[in-house]
């Protein structure tokens, strides 16, 4: 009896020790890129950071906004190419399709969730980038490029979070609608997408954090130019891949200015995240 | 127990002043080696392998750029200092020894009708004024031009000895290694680039420069325009360890080390 019960506290404790080591890892990493990165946003002012224009880390100029642009304009990019065949994808899959069907598709789709990233940049680079140079012009390393390959990256978590939201309809609904005389397509586009809609917009920021903090098949495929892209065929920099182009050599205010670029990530991050946790709480009410 | 104590505290203390002093039986065991970031990859390899048969013996390697570093060896924080540019007039009441070399090659894909290019249309090509292959006779497409990240010890040279104070295009694609810069030149036919001249391969060609092939013999023949040296930079007669390291460096094994890496030898 005696035993039972310290044989229960000791593994509640081992538990909670385990637990609280993962979270301790955020606390450390947080703790660790504020205290290299904050210093120097002040130094040189939060304006010439966010809004500045130029980054030439030997002259002292560390304008992020190049890259600001260049990560939002490649997440766009790549929402505008994963949502619609996500969704398109989940709602065959949920509405229109059989079982069997499903069963059979559902897991190859998450199985692109598993390709590493540095296969995706480098089929971008065999494929993908000598096409796009071929057909619109340019490097091919762009934009175009940079958002295709993650409107790919981002199908797996749109399609089976999407499933899943659709799925956890109660039938009745569906049933209602049918019995009411709604044909499949009207039931989906007035009853199951309003009843999901918390789901899916879950599922689209989840996606939307996945493309925003890729790093390895951006870098191969965007050209890192520091130049706000003036077109779709232009080359393009993220945040991501700042600081992972430049750390290699990267030393004193340099360095700094990649955990300051790195906090920029972390914030953009962090609020995507707080509203993905919103809506999809909200889900249950 | 407490007479034994004497004796254990002695083993232990020399245990650990074995573990901080040469085998050779030199009184310094440390040298600090500071300086270019270009140099450091190879300084630290060289350190590595030279420690590795002398226990107790470090080589701290240190970044900071090759100003930095020569201002070190001035001023004594640093028994060696790194440099990969020359040595400017005022500097030159310090020793140097020339440890390597490494040239730049500007590469274009093979199909590229241009043989070679001067100095000043390679800085144009790179700050942007030039956009175009026509303008130097070519075809009529823009030119794609290809880079290395701020901070590459690579790009610092090209800035210096091609650029001077022109910037880089923002819009140039970049890359952060030789081996990427020549993957994309290979793979775009309006691409120009620059690499370590020992990279270069059949995939690319490297252009000439005021006339001046690119290669390993018109460098020892002065006539290459686009190399620069890995210097070692000291503060009179180098003593003891330092001394030692420099001997490896220099010695067959510590050469072969580096024209491994693509770079010339210091002869």
């Amino acid at each position: 009896m005696n035993k039972l019960e310290r044989d229960e506290r000791l593994i509640r404790l081992a538990l909670l020790a385990v637990s609280f080591s993962a979270v301790s890892v955020l606390a450390v990493v947080t703790v660790f890129i504020f205290s290299e990165g904050v210093p120097i946003i002040f130094k040189y002012g939060f304006r010439s950071f966010l809004a500045g224009m130029n980054w030439y880390p030997s002259e002292k100029s560390f304008g992020l906004l190049p890259m600001i642009a260049g990560s939002l304009m490649v997440t766009l990019g790549a929402l505008i190419i994963g949502v619609p065949f996500g969704l398109s994808c989940a709602v065959f899959l949920t509405e229109f399709s059989s079982k069997r069907l499903r069963r059979t598709i559902k897991p190859a789709i998450e199985l692109l969730a598993g390709i590493p990233s540095v296969v995706y940049g480098f089929m971008g680079v065999v494929l993908l980038v000598p096409f796009i140079r071929r057909t619109f012009g340019g490097p091919g390393f762009s934009v175009l490029a940079a958002s295709i390959i993650l409107g790919i990256m981002i199908l797996p978590t749109i399609i089976s979070i999407t499933i899943d939201s659709l799925l956890a309809v109660p039938p009745a609904y569906r049933e209602g609608s049918i019995a009411l005389g709604a044909t499949r397509w009207q039931t989906t586009k007035m009853v199951l997408f309003p009843a999901a809609r918390s789901g899916i917009v879950a599922s689209i920021i989840l996606g939307m954090g996945r493309a925003i903090g890729e790093t390895m098949a951006v870098i191969m495929v965007a050209g890192n130019a520091v130049a706000v892209p003036g077109s779709l065929i232009s080359p393009v920099r993220t945040l991501t891949s700042n600081i992972a182009l430049e750390m290699g050599y990267a030393s004193g205010e340099h360095r700094q200015a990649l955990f300051a670029t790195g906090v920029i990530l972390f914030v953009i991050i962090m609020v995507l995240n707080t509203i993905a946790n919103l809506t999809s709480s909200r889900k249950k009410v | 127990m407490s007479e034994r104590r004497p004796v254990w505290f002695l083993i232990a203390v020399s245990f650990i002043v074995s573990l901080f002093s040469c085998s050779r039986g030199s009184t310094q065991n440390e040298i600090i080696v500071a300086g270019s970031t270009s140099v450091q990859p190879f300084a630290d390899r060289w350190a590595e392998a030279f420690v590795k048969g002398r226990a107790g013996c470090f080589v701290n390697v240190q970044g900071g750029g090759s100003s930095a570093g020569i201002q070190a060896a001035k001023s004594g924080a640093a028994d060696i200092g790194t440099s990969s540019r020359e040595l400017k007039a005022d500097e030159k009441d310090l020793k140097e020894i020339v440890v390597a070399r490494d040239g730049l090659a500007i590469i274009v894909h093979p199909v590229n009708p241009l043989r070679g290019l001067r100095l000043t249309e390679v800085k144009q090509i790179f700050s942007g004024e030039i956009p175009s292959w026509s303008y130097l006779g070519g075809p009529d497409e823009a030119i794609t031009v290809v880079t290395r990240e701020e901070g590459s010890g690579t790009r610092g040279a090209f800035q210096e000895l091609v650029m001077g104070k022109s910037r880089i295009s923002k819009r140039a694609i970049v890359e952060d290694s030789n081996g990427t810069v020549r993957e994309i030149v290979a793979g775009d036919s309006n691409a120009i680039g620059y690499i370590s001249l020992g990279l270069v391969d059949n995939r690319v060609r490297a252009l000439e420069l005021e006339g001046v092939k690119a290669s390993e013999e018109s460098i020892l023949e002065g006539r290459y325009r686009l190399v620069r040296p890995f210097l070692f930079v000291t503060k009179g007669e180098l003593v003891g360890m330092a001394r030692d390291f420099v001997d490896f460096v220099l010695s067959p094994e510590g050469q072969d080390m580096i024209r491994k890496e693509g770079l010339l030898a210091a002869r």
